[in-house]
């Protein structure tokens, strides 16, 4: 770099330190190409895919398995109006989005308590929430079959105050379900809520009280508007993986609890009918990025990346 | 944590309390760290079960998992499966993704709104979608599913969570650091290598980290993409239906304390170095 083009960078830097540098056009297009190029050919590519084979039809006369390309679009009706596909569908959103309200009942005081009253312990204890990560989630999961079993913990506790009949029991059935997408999903509410009520300056909170705010008045006007970025990211990052989630329906359910993860998983690796089960791909992806664009609209957040 | 504020001579009930109400927040997180880190537990103790085939119930204490971590068939080869495919999709995925990060915080160029975007979208897709959407394009082009589709996969979601975190590094980084180093004389090669390498290392290790927990935990993607493959989570789903042997459970474990130590280790190296 000769000294000429230093200096103007120096003083275009002086002006906007925090602008990136304007050097050879081509760079960082180069720089990303193999990671951008990976992405295309193994998302975009496959969502292409998807939406090709959620239009095919079998082949007259063929085997198990075997669809030729054609633009049908009755899959998806067909689809849609059964009932054993838009029951489970529907069922995925409520209780997706009944475990993310959970989460942020749980998270946020959690993430609130690490970050304002935690003191020293405060790395520590943020380990600790992501310390489950540490353990296959698959096992986890077991795991709350064990405790949620009739022999289990939960159960004794339950039967002990009379909230539950000495015959009936908590696994299988929605509440199991709904308590594991809960449980596994919480560190993704949490930590994003973390992150921004950390950045909240304590003396903003501090001078709500000199101004005789109540310490509700205090949270509900200063700390909640301060910590949305993280309660949007957080919901989204817990709705999004647990609206398309199966394992917690298949190892926490019965069959009147199968979401429709079950369904996909069911329909392409069993029935091998490929095309109702890219119609269902397609329609769960179309259902969620409209729902993520109306919420963020909603909310008003334009920077999530 | 436990300061009573109270006056000491306030009755007991209202001593409890005044601890309690000064405390709710303490005592609520407590409750929710006994939710978090209960299963965790359960699958640690389960580890010692001696239970045969079927480890549900409780029955008794044993070392012999332990001893004999591959005493159970096919758990062994499915973790070093999954260990294999991690590597692999840690590495790849890792390079991929930082070049991309860096030349979203370095340059501004034409169509970085397009490439957010493209990076974000994998991130705000169900996992059933990805998976589906890979194995709807494997079978469209014949290709068979195994060990290459499922590596393929995985890189294709690690690339993007380790974009956001080596961003989120270069992001806090001073540029005026770089500008320093280059005003001392050093050529720009240089003033990357001595410093701006440096500080994004521990961004860069985070992200390969992550990559590789997010690769070896995976199973829906996997379960859609392997065939014939097992990898660890895989296997553990599988065998759910007629019982997973407790070694399962110790693989689980043992990955789980050498995580927790690499964790606190690079904190407590972090802290020693003082705030970079």
């Amino acid at each position: 770099m000769s000294i000429a083009a230093a200096i103007g960078d120096t003083l275009q830097e002086e002006h906007q330190p925090n602008e990136p540098k304007r050097k050879g056009k081509w760079v960082p297009y180069l720089l990303m190409l193999p990671g951008m190029l990976w992405l295309a050919i193994f998302f975009v590519v496959p969502i292409v895919s998807l939406f090709l084979t959620s239009l095919q039809t079998p082949v007259p006369g063929g085997q198990v398995g075997e669809f030729q390309q054609t633009f049908n679009f009755a899959n998806y009706w067909d689809t849609l109006s059964d009932s054993t596909y838009y029951i489970p569908l529907f069922r995925s959103f409520v209780y997706s989005g009944i475990a993310t309200l959970l989460a942020l009942a749980i998270g946020y005081p959690l993430a609130y308590a690490i970050a304002f009253k935690s003191g020293k312990f405060r790395n520590l204890l943020l380990v600790l929430v992501i310390a489950p990560f540490f353990v296959s989630f698959i096992l986890r999961t077991i795991a709350w079959r064990q405790i949620l079993a009739d022999e289990g913990p939960v159960v004794a506790v339950l039967r002990s105050v009379g909230l539950v009949g000495e015959t009936a029991g908590v696994y299988p059935s929605a509440v199991a379900v709904i308590a594991g997408i809960t449980y596994n999903f919480l560190p993704f509410m949490t930590l994003p809520i973390y992150a921004s009520l950390e950045r909240v300056d304590p003396r903003l909170i501090e001078a709500s009280g000199d101004l005789y705010a109540k310490p509700f008045t205090g949270f509900r006007k200063v700390t909640w508007p301060l910590s949305m970025p993280g309660v949007v990211a957080g919901t989204l990052l817990t709705f999004i993986p647990a609206a398309g989630d199966y394992v917690n329906a298949a190892l926490l359910g019965r069959p009147s609890n199968t979401m429709i993860g079950n369904r996909i998983e069911y329909t392409f690796l069993s029935v091998n009918d490929y095309p109702t089960a890219a119609v269902l791909s397609f329609i769960l992806m179309a259902c969620i990025l409209t729902m993520v664009l109306v919420y963020i609209r909603r909310v008003g957040t334009e920077d999530l990346v | 944590m436990s300061q009573a504020t109270a006056a000491p001579k306030a009755p007991l009930t209202h001593r409890l309390r005044t601890w309690v109400g000064d405390n709710a927040l303490r005592i609520y997180a407590v409750i929710a760290f006994v939710y978090l880190l209960l299963p965790v537990a359960y699958t640690f103790a389960f580890s010692f079960n001696d239970a045969g085939r079927t480890n549900i119930v409780w029955n008794s204490f044993t070392w012999d998992n332990w001893l004999n971590p591959c005493g159970a068939p096919e758990v062994c080869p499915s973790v070093v499966n999954s260990l294999v495919v991690g590597l692999i999709v840690t590495v790849v995925s890792t390079i991929l993704g930082t070049l991309i990060a860096f030349s979203l915080v370095r340059y501004r160029f034409r169509g970085r709104s397009t490439t957010n975007l493209l990076i974000f979208l994998p991130m705000a897709t169900p996992e059933v979608v990805l998976g589906s959407s890979l194995l709807a394009l494997f079978l469209n082009l014949f290709v068979p599913l195994g060990f290459t589709t499922v590596v393929l996969a995985h890189i294709m979601f690690c690339i993007s969570f380790v974009v956001v975190t080596v961003k989120a590094r270069l992001a806090s980084l001073d540029p005026r650091l770089e500008q320093a180093a280059m005003d001392l004389y050093a050529s720009e090669r240089e003033a990357f290598r001595r410093i701006t390498l440096p500080l994004v290392a521990p961004g860069i290790a985070a992200a390969g980290l992550l990559a590789f927990s997010l690769s070896f935990d995976d199973f829906i993607i996997t379960n859609f993409n392997s065939g014939q493959f097992t990898t660890f989570p895989k296997f553990v789903y599988v065998s759910a239906t007629r019982g997973i042997p407790p070694q399962a459970n110790v693989i689980a474990s043992a990955m789980f304390f050498i995580a927790l130590a690499i964790v606190l280790i690079s904190q407590f190296a972090g802290r020693r170095r003082k705030e970079v």
